[in-house]
């Protein structure tokens, strides 16, 4: 399919290939709107935030402001907000600064199988140094079990942490039941919001909630900054040792633009949270159905309701993750898999094993995570062109003519 | 990530599909390691006449199976053997480093299959 624009000198129509994104979970575009508020801190406003000057002032000016509208986002407290340099930082600050604080209280860390490896590749780290730590199991739908985390916990717990949504399937957590678990126990709740920040209300106070990682590229802001809420009085060591920023817990020259984006960013992203989730919504459920109506043998992973507004996440019998990508991007369509041959490794996506898919079904998983800028058009275009994409793949595949074979003489 | 040529037998592969009464049919890789080949061979006089595949895998593993029937098509079985995941992967103008498991397949497919056609041989010249 083809479609006419400007090329980029504006004077001629440029014949392009159409082209749809549908990985927004791996990160978005950068809005308009924040892109304008970024761009001084660039030239002219470009002052180090810790100088006296006014230069200074300025910068840190438009600091403490990305701070408020970030706290603002999740009922927290400017004071309790803390810019890093993405998820992955956060998620990394919060497990060993908490670890490291109060391993005088235990040494016992509980968390799911699910979590992205910026949390289990942590954890395991922990672990090598003397912490223990219980990987939760999920069912079917990715969801962990509240009681799971009550029964896990010792006197030795010191810290739970459970993601607010999934990267990969999208389901969303009892976060408040497991933060209320974690109160009456008098344990640390930290959890990985990257995913849900910007897409899914979030409360920190009524979902008890001691610490939360977000990141700005996931909700239309600029790559490379995120911030850790730590809630007021909670003990944690810092990750990054050096200068007075962020009140003595997070050393290193403010990210400015970043830090201006990603307050605008979330501003942005809460100001228009109903709209944008209701269209995400009705447009994912048309992408799903659409695909389970048109291709047989596929089936949904992660929960059917409980799941990010923007996550479809199918597994596609007898054909492989990577091969399907290279096709749909063939045809323009930019999406994502858990299968082994995506990610280098031998084994596929942790996360699909752990809610009981074979590795073959998981090997043939296929994500599309859909974002603002996708309209009805672009999933029309998607159910247009999969089940040939997927009839072509199971036709030269050695699995698929088994399964017919059975079906036949059995 | 992948080479023009690469992608080229990715989306236009050579010789997919199965031989009736094949006189060799070879199957490698499993569901788990995500690659899976499946070849038919037709031989006569010891030369490989027709040759086809099915591969359940990525992109590098469809277009090696690709290339590789394409190279042993024609050939003798002597010639069929020699056959290496290196010159398959030469001939599709390299494959990114993480992807060279996935060639060897092409080459082990090819190996069992003829191991299957000589396995039969054997038992009808006894
Ligand atoms: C759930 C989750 N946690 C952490 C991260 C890491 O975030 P960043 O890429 O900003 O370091 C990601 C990003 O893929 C994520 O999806
Ligand atoms: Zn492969």
């Amino acid at each position: 399919m083809k479609y006419f624009a400007l090329d980029n000198t504006g004077k001629g129509v440029l014949e392009m290939e159409r082209r749809v994104y549908m990985d927004h979970a791996a990160t978005t575009y950068i809005k308009q709107e924040v892109m304008e508020e970024m761009m001084p801190y660039f030239t002219e406003k470009f002052g180090n935030p810790s100088s006296v000057h006014s230069f200074g002032r300025e910068a840190r000016k438009a600091v403490d402001m990305a701070r408020d509208r970030t706290a603002k986002a999740l009922n927290a407290s400017g004071d309790e907000i803390y810019f890093t340099g993405g998820g992955s930082e956060s998620d990394n600050w919060a497990i060993k600064g908490i670890a490291q604080a109060n391993k005088h209280k235990g040494n016992h860390i509980i968390t799911s199988s699910i979590e992205h490896h910026a949390v289990l590749y942590t954890c395991q780290y922990l672990e090598k140094m003397g912490f223990e730590v219980t990987y939760l199991p999920v069912d079917q739908y990715g969801l962990v079990n509240p009681d799971d985390v009550k029964r896990a916990i010792t006197d030795k717990t010191i810290l739970i942490s459970i993601m607010f949504a999934n990267n990969e399937i999208g389901t969303i957590q009892p976060v408040k039941e497991i933060g209320q678990i974690a109160k009456e126990h008098g344990v640390y709740f930290h959890t990985d919001a990257v995913q849900a920040a910007g897409h899914l209300p979030i409360d920190v106070k009524d979902m008890n909630i001691d610490l939360l990682s977000l990141s700005a590229h996931k909700f239309y802001g600029p790559k490379g900054v995120g911030a850790l809420y730590i809630r007021k009085g909670v003990r944690v060591h810092p990750l990054m040792h050096g200068g007075a920023q962020e009140r003595n817990r997070r050393a290193g020259t403010e990210n400015l633009p970043g830090i201006v984006g990603l307050g605008k960013a979330i501003e942005l992203a809460y100001e228009n949270l109903e709209d944008s989730s209701r269209k995400l919504t009705a447009m994912r459920d048309r992408l799903i159905s659409g695909i389970m109506e048109r291709i047989d043998n596929v089936r949904l992973n992660g929960h059917p309701t409980k799941r990010l507004p923007g996550n479809a996440n199918l597994s596609f019998e007898y054909i492989e993750g990577e091969s399907l990508l290279l096709s749909l991007d063939m045809k323009g369509i930019a999406a994502s898999s858990g299968s082994a041959c995506t990610s280098g490794s031998l084994d596929p996506s942790h996360v699909l094993l752990a809610i009981g898919l074979t590795h073959e079904i998981a090997h043939g998983s296929l994500r599309l995570t859909l974002g603002d800028d996708n309209t009805d058009q672009d999933i029309d275009y998607v159910l247009e062109v999969l089940p040939d994409i997927v009839q072509r793949l199971r036709n030269m595949s050695p699995l698929f003519v088994q399964h017919k074979g059975e079906k036949y003489y059995v | 990530m992948y080479s023009e040529k690469v992608m080229d037998h990715f989306m236009n592969p050579r010789n997919v599909g199965e031989i009736e009464n094949p006189d060799g049919v070879g199957q490698v890789g499993n569901a788990k390691c995500g690659d899976i080949m499946k070849i038919y061979l037709k031989i006569e006089d010891n030369r490989i006449v027709d040759i086809k595949f099915k591969t359940f895998g990525c992109g590098a593993a469809i277009a090696t199976s690709s290339m590789a029937t394409e190279l042993v098509k024609g050939k003798t079985i002597e010639e069929a053997l020699a056959l290496t995941n290196k010159a398959v992967a030469d001939a599709l103008d390299g494959l990114p480093p993480v992807k060279m498991h996935c060639s060897i397949l092409a080459e082990e497919a090819i190996k069992a299959a003829i191991e299957d056609y000589r396995s039969k041989q054997l038992v009808s010249s006894k």
